[in-house]
């Protein structure tokens, strides 16, 4: 089984949630939220997917690091799951930690980093392509390239997939079904 | 504070509601794409109903559950067109076009509201709201453009849902009281109703010429199709107050 690709100290996703914090504790503790993997799309971890935003502590210390996530969706149901799962990688760690949800700046699919595009493309799942200018007019629907074969020659089936971030596609050319990661 | 407690019942009432009529397209849909699509627009919405629901729970100190599941329908802010019944696939697709290109301009000119926290939760909500405004365009076009059934069974939805649409973009004093941090609404409709006309026209729609209902929703005069809508969706809460699972 495809594994999501490991998160390391020097991850960017990693080093900004700390921003430049040099706490050992902060650090261990945001190497593993940032190798938790999304519930739904196991090949894509918290920090790949850009939904790990920052991990410090309280101001008010009461024993716990915060780690403030963002979720994909506002509805995503997968947040709760990414949320426990965190909090247990930490305990992991004997860290005490606490989840918070963050929803300034909004999570855009530009938000992923580059492995995660082609991680998704090994796992079956069509990349998200760029994000249209939101103050143009109707975004063109350009054709998505299959996943398995490469072809371009694919149609949309469906705007909405297995879950709110993907939309169904088949290929024309190996007449497989597969799924695009939106553009948000 | 109260104020502002009020007109976040009024978005999230919106979408909350707007959200459980979508969840009963779930097993009904004409298809299984379409079941799986209305679910997640449905989905959207709920938590966009959660966000704000739970932002005006804090000003009333009340949590988002307290808020869904323990209101009476006179105590909900929703307007009369979200809770009409389901309908038939054109109705749903009617009212998924109607409130959603009002939503579009309401979370559009509420991302530059004074409140950095609603301007927030609006930031996240347009970006979903497009896709379902898409989504209920593309139907639109097909099936009003379609067959003659088709034609005459998306117009008669549109017909159906019309009067209620003014009151989406009725102007309240409460808006005037949030000054810069809420939209007054009559200032949506033009927008909106240019975004409808555009989707109408490529479906061969044509405008209803039917009077609006007087609504009331705001101001506490739910339609009579809530009331039966909540005892659904609220009788598991009720029936075992605090559970978990």
């Amino acid at each position: 089984m495809q594994e999501a690709p490991r998160v390391t100290a020097t991850h960017p996703r990693v080093l900004a949630a700390l921003g430049g914090s040099a706490d050992p504790e902060l650090r261990r503790v945001a190497v593993a939220a940032g190798n938790v993997v999304d519930p739904e799309i196991p090949v894509l971890t918290l920090a790949d997917l850009g939904v790990l935003r920052r991990v410090y502590r309280p101001v008010e210390p009461d024993g716990k690091i915060v780690v403030a996530l963002t979720p994909t969706y506002s509805g995503c149901p997968a947040t709760a799951t990414m949320a426990a799962d965190v909090v247990r990688a930490a305990a992991d760690l004997r860290s005490a930690v606490a989840v918070e949800f963050v929803l300034v700046p909004a999570w855009t699919t530009d938000d992923m980093s580059e492995q995660a595009g082609a991680a998704l493309r090994e796992f079956g799942i069509a990349p998200p392509g760029a994000r249209p200018d939101p103050a143009g007019p109707i975004p063109l629907s350009l054709s998505v390239r299959c996943p398995h074969c490469d072809s371009r020659d694919t149609r949309r089936t469906s705007r909405f997939g297995s879950t709110s971030c993907k939309a169904m596609w088949a290929c024309q050319q190996c007449s497989e079904p597969f799924e695009e990661f939106k553009v948000l | 504070m109260a104020d502002m407690a009020e007109y976040l019942l009024w978005l999230g009432d919106d979408a909350l509601v707007s959200a459980q009529r979508l969840g009963e397209w779930i097993t009904n849909a004409p298809e299984l794409e379409e079941d799986v699509a209305l679910g997640n627009i449905g989905l959207d919405q709920l938590g966009q109903a959660r966000a704000l629901l739970s932002y005006a729970g804090e000003l009333l100190g009340r949590n988002e559950d307290e808020l869904a599941y323990f209101r009476d329908d006179v105590d909900f802010r929703c307007t009369h067109l979200v809770s009409l019944p389901r309908g038939d696939f054109a109705d749903a697709v009617v009212r998924l076009l109607l409130v959603g290109a009002y939503s579009e301009q309401l979370y559009a000119a509420l991302t530059t509201s004074a409140d950095e926290r609603l301007a927030g939760i609006a930031a996240k909500a347009i970006k979903e709201v497009r896709y379902h405004v898409e989504h209920a365009a593309g139907w639109a076009v097909r099936l009003g453009d379609g067959t003659d059934e088709s034609h005459r069974r998306m117009q008669d939805a549109l017909n159906r849902a019309w009067p209620y649409l003014d009151e989406l973009f009725d102007p309240h004093p409460l808006t005037d009281h949030l000054d810069g941090i809420a939209v007054d609404p009559a200032t949506l409709k033009e927008p909106a109703l240019q975004r409808i006309t555009a989707v109408l026209d490529e479906a061969t729609l044509t405008v209803p010429a039917t009077q609006r209902v007087a609504g009331g929703g705001r101001d506490g005069r739910p339609s009579e199709h809530l009331g039966p809508m909540l005892a659904v969706m609220q009788v598991l809460a009720r029936a075992h107050p605090g559970a978990s699972w």
